[in-house]
């Protein structure tokens, strides 16, 4: 039912774990839906230097968790704002059909991460 | 190591079963409905088969029609002695924590005119004979209560069921797939007037199913055609699977005692095993009313599906009912109805053993799985706890 990518990514997922002093923080989904992603992210320079996952759900929710993170480090917050869940699926050598869902779940969290980041930074720049 | 835990989605085909099979897909193929020799021999080994059969639930041979899987016996039951008595009345019950098979069946009949009562179940997933009471009207026609659960392995209590089925005239069915051929089953005993098996849960193939219809209840086919089955139920007969179904009933008579005592020792060893070793774990279904080598846990902020998956990798089949591991991606039925809210319902684990598992591969799985829940619990948001909010 998987790709051999996306096994490699769920059985060792990279960037397990939180980022205790994060820059932005997103999370996404619902237990009782199965599936809850949240993403840490750590940005220099408007880039993201650092992220890191914690997903509570299934063998592809983990994979596109790890995949995700992946993607992100080393792009800038605009790039990373265009990383899409065609591109996530695309990465894991492709993703079935019902578990689409998670790669949405993944770009989301993505997303919720850099607008916490975008709106604190916002905040501090008012502040100075 | 493999350590095959998985008996209820099927079990292996015992040798000696595959063994009785083979001529029939080899020089015996005749068709059991012809006048010559070869059809006769089929037509006799269909014959043994159900004695067989018949033995193993202590009812009459003639009552036997042979199907081809267990869900078909259900939705046969079902459909066919609702249509059957549909002049007496159009409201039937069953419970919450049937089978897909049953379930449709009757929200089939639902959309066809039927009022089908879904009878709720306590948090052992058991029905209270005092409701089934309860819901009894003068149109009802036919109750139909699983024997045991394969989710949860809780048995019903069918005898009580089927006294009060009995008492107001109302045709009792069991789905007794996952219970036959692994305990003790009696049509005579539970009382009841149908009762749904499958050979592929005691060591038979795959594709070979039968419904017992007690004598002189009628019953309106599903499948219409020739003669096979009495005209009870057409299309040419699937003679091996029959004959393997046939030798796996006698194996699972004979047997049955001694596989019921192998797996309860195993599976007692996995509960104790498993619970002793991981937190926040909870043993579902009932503890004592329940198949002998069915353990099925809830397991607490992790997913099944994942679960699943890194058990497999280590070479241990399992089965789960959380939304993610169900190809329609909704949390099991079962599992819900008996109360067991939707984020517990994710962490579902089951482990059902067989006759052939042994304590080595028990000692296994309570090493490896401990781990599993580890490494997932240290992925998952929720490893303080579920308050630990998004």
């Amino acid at each position: 039912m998987y790709s051999q990518k996306l096994m490699e990514h769920f059985l060792s997922p990279k960037n397990v774990g939180e980022i205790p002093d994060a820059d932005g923080v997103g999370g996404e989904g619902n237990p009782v839906c199965g599936d809850v992603m949240k993403v840490y992210i750590k940005v220099e320079d408007d880039k993201i230097v650092d992220a890191k996952f914690q997903t509570f759900g299934c063998g592809a929710a983990i994979a596109v968790s790890s995949m995700i993170t992946e993607m992100a480090k080393g792009k800038t917050i605009e790039e990373a704002l265009k990383i899409s869940k065609e591109a996530i699926a695309e990465a894991l050598d492709g993703l079935p059909p019902q578990k689409m869902h998670c790669s949405n779940l993944g770009a989301d969290a993505l997303k919720k991460a850099i607008q916490d980041y975008l709106s604190k930074r916002k905040t501090s720049e008012d502040v100075n | 190591m493999r350590a095959y835990f998985d008996h209820v989605a099927t079990n292996p085909l015992d040798p000696r079963v595959l063994e009785a099979m083979l001529p029939y897909f080899k020089d015996e193929f005749g068709n059991a409905q012809s006048v010559y020799d070869l059809g006769l021999r089929a037509r006799d080994a269909i014959e043994l088969a159900r004695q067989r059969v018949a033995s193993l639930i202590n009812c009459k041979p003639s009552e036997i029609i042979f199907t081809s899987s267990g869900a078909e016996a259900n939705n046969f039951a079902i459909r066919g002695i609702a249509l059957a008595r549909q002049n007496r009345g159009k409201h039937i019950m069953v419970s919450r924590v049937e089978h897909h098979s049953i379930l449709n069946s009757a929200r089939f009949l639902e959309r066809s005119g039927f009022e089908v009562t879904f009878l709720p179940v306590d948090n052992y997933g058991m029905v209270d004979p005092e409701t089934v009471k309860k819901f009894i009207t003068k149109e009802t026609t036919l109750i139909s209560i699983i024997h045991a659960s394969s989710e949860v392995g809780t048995i019903q209590p069918l005898k009580e069921i089927g006294k009060i089925a009995k008492e107001h005239d109302i045709v009792f069915h069991t789905d007794a797939v996952s219970s036959t051929g692994n305990i003790p089953v009696d049509v005579q005993e539970l009382g009841v007037d149908l009762l749904s098996l499958a050979a592929n849960q005691f060591y038979g193939p795959k594709g070979a199913g039968a419904l017992y219809v007690r004598e002189g209840l009628r019953i309106v086919p599903l499948i219409y055609g020739g003669v096979q089955e009495g005209g009870r139920r057409a299309g040419t007969e699937n003679v091996p699977a029959i004959v393997g179904m046939g030798v796996a009933a006698e194996l699972a008579k004979e047997e049955l005692i001694e596989r019921m005592a192998h797996v309860k020792g195993l599976r007692d060893r996995l509960v104790v095993g498993l619970t002793s070793h991981i937190e926040d774990i909870q043993y579902t279904g009932h503890p004592q009313e329940r198949l002998p080598g069915h353990a099925s846990f809830l397991v607490e902020y992790i997913e099944g599906e994942a679960m699943l998956l890194m058990l497999a990798h280590k070479g241990i089949y399992a089965a789960s009912g959380s939304a993610c591991s169900s190809k329609a991606l909704k949390a099991s039925p079962v599992l819900l109805s008996m109360g067991i809210p939707s984020h517990l319902a994710q962490g579902s684990v089951v482990f059902t053993l067989g006759k052939d598992n042994t304590l080595e591969e028990v000692e296994y799985c309570i090493e490896e799985f401990p781990k599993i829940v580890e490494r997932l619990r240290e992925i998952s948001p929720f490893k303080k706890g579920w308050q630990q909010a998004v």
